[in-house]
């Protein structure tokens, strides 16, 4: 294959969670929708018609109010059960039509094409399978770099006329040139809204200034990362494929809390349930962690409030991934830090030191290891089939008043028996 | 935000189980082998003959009694293709005018209808107008029986 052209795509869903939440409310097809983050707090996800009335990415909810209820914009909840299943639907329709594969995000993946015969048809034949198949639309943007793929699909989601496809690799050096003078800087993948304005100070505006900038100077003000995005955009592949997921080096659970909590119990309970997700992941790959870290935290938007962020890490007697023994753990490190006089609004745990179990160690002193080996994967297996949380520790849910503000959610249409659509 | 870490030796949480020391940590396996072993199978896994495409199936429950001619109850849940290709004669879950429904697909000479099967409902004869869609093509129905 040596000289061909990378053809690397990207698929990326449009408007993802607001498009989940439509798949089984067709009632809600033109209505201007979005989808609040954790709490309720932020906007997270917006319908096209939400965008045309203005509505920001990331704008708090209350700010929306009046706008809401003048144009009758509708607001859901996070499902995340809802979006990972239909996230993994779409991720397995891809991998189905192309072997070389990354799935980059909950709503992306990257698709390797090259030497695929027929790349326009078969590009519209993905959007239109994963369309049918799943409800979700999708746009697909060809590159011959990863960096060029992603600007390629923004071209793809902007235009109209590309119907949801864009080749960058189809145009000629003319066409190519014109196209990155037109597109800022800001939409190249890696350079955020700091990067935009310093690059700004160089005279750096639209991709092809990027692309063309003094090799020695772009290294010497913005380093190694800003010569990859160069390079990328000039065609040369220097982020590559990574097809498999690699095992997580560390997991943090961490939430905010629907409304602050002040006592000792309620901040515990909230731990062992960071402790059940965090432990059923090492699980769940194969792996046990030696360190655990956990941390509190006041409101530090409330500057009425004292603050205090406290965060110790212990290391465990031995590495484990039995959500017993990291409870334990956890609620030990949380008394120690703990001082009652505080709103805390925030908490989490953080598991490192992760390695694969078959390289565990022994210890002669170590006692009874693994003996909760057994009643782990039960736990594992009923929470796997009734729904999370079916079967807790000890503590874990018994207060409410830490959980997540889901006020708005929609039903758990294809992960909960009893909350299937009816028709 | 601010880190430490303890050092051991910090306290030990000391089981109130007792701990057995094995002689020997794995089972010596004695006597015969199962004249079976060599001939077990795969349990059938109803998935794998209920779904034939699971990224594209999903499942509803049956609301109201338009169906229940042909054996569709209220409650039932329906199993549910989207990859299938809708064809004159099935039973699909249609969208019509941002409603779902599910009834029989009639499609013959240009003319689109959605049949019932239940005398007491009426055939919906779908105009040009109106907005239509198939959501998907029903492949099976679970009903309760016990």
């Amino acid at each position: 294959m040596g000289g061909a052209v990378p053809q690397l795509a990207l698929v990326d869903c449009n408007n993802f969670y607001v498009s989940c939440e439509r798949v089984f409310r067709p009632d809600l097809a033109r209505v201007p929708l979005v989808v609040l983050s954790n709490n309720d707090g932020c906007i997270v996800s917006r319908s096209n018609e939400a965008k045309a009335l203005g509505i920001k990415m990331g704008q708090p909810w209350f700010e929306c109010k009046e706008l809401a209820e003048e144009h009758g914009i509708l607001a859901f909840s996070s499902n995340y059960a809802l979006y990972a299943d239909l996230s993994n639907r779409v991720m397995s329709i891809l991998s189905d039509l192309a072997p070389r594969h990354e799935v980059y995000s909950i709503d992306e993946c990257f698709v390797d094409l090259t030497g695929m015969p027929k790349l326009r048809e078969v590009s519209y034949a993905m959007r239109e399978r994963v369309g049918m198949w799943t409800g979700i639309p999708v746009c697909v943007g060809i590159g011959p770099t990863k960096t060029l793929a992603k600007l390629a699909n923004h071209v793809a989601k902007k235009h109209p006329r590309s119907k949801g496809v864009f080749n960058y690799n189809a145009l000629s050096e003319g066409q190519k040139s014109l196209l990155l003078q037109r597109i800022p800087v800001e939409e190249v993948w890696g350079v955020g809204r700091k990067l935009t304005k310093r690059l700004e100070c160089h005279r750096i505006r639209t991709v092809q200034d990027l692309k063309q900038a003094h090799v020695p100077t772009l290294r010497a003000e913005f380093g190694v990362v800003m010569e990859k995005i160069q390079r990328e955009l000039q065609e040369v592949s220097c982020i590559e494929l990574q097809e498999i997921q690699p095992d997580r080096q560390q997991i943090i659970a961490s939430r905010s809390f629907g409304k602050m909590v002040s006592e000792l119990p309620i901040l515990q309970d909230a731990l062992s349930t960071f402790v059940a997700n965090a432990c059923a992941k090492l699980r769940g790959q194969g792996s046990h962690a030696a360190v655990i870290q956990v941390f509190l935290q006041t409101n530090r938007f409330r500057k009425d409030l004292p603050q205090y962020m406290p965060s110790l890490a212990v290391p465990l007697p031995y590495p484990t991934n039995d959500s017993l023994e990291v409870n334990r753990w956890a609620s030990y490190l949380c008394e120690r830090m703990f001082k009652p006089k505080y709103q805390y609004k925030k908490a989490g745990i953080m598991l490192s030191e992760i390695s694969p179990v078959t390289h565990r160690q022994g210890d002669l002193l170590e006692g009874e290891v693994s003996s909760n080996g057994k009643l782990m994967l039960a736990l594992d297996t009923l929470n796997q089939r009734f729904g999370r949380g079916t079967v807790k520790v000890s503590t874990q849910g018994a207060f409410k008043d830490w959980q997540m503000r889901q006020e708005r959610k929609s039903p758990n249409y294809t992960s909960d028996w009893d909350e299937v659509p009816m028709v | 935000m601010k880190s430490a870490v303890l050092s051991h030796p910090e306290p030990v949480f000391i089981p109130e189980k007792k701990v057995w020391l094995e002689v020997c940590g794995w089972k010596v396996p004695a006597g015969f082998a199962s004249p079976a072993a060599d001939h077990t199978r795969k349990r059938i896994d109803l998935n794998e003959h209920l779904i034939r495409n699971g990224a594209a199936t999903h499942i509803f429950k049956v609301k109201g009694d338009s169906m229940i001619d042909i054996g569709i109850y209220e409650g039932d849940a329906l199993l549910i293709d989207r990859s299938i290709e809708p064809r004159h004669g099935n039973i699909v879950l249609a969208v019509l005018n941002n409603d779902f429904t599910v009834k029989r697909l009639h499609r013959r000479g240009g003319v689109i209808k959605l049949v019932p099967e239940n005398p007491r409902y009426p055939t919906i004869v779908v105009k040009e107008e109106e907005e239509f869609s198939i959501w998907g093509v029903v492949t099976y129905n679970l009903h309760k029986l016990y």
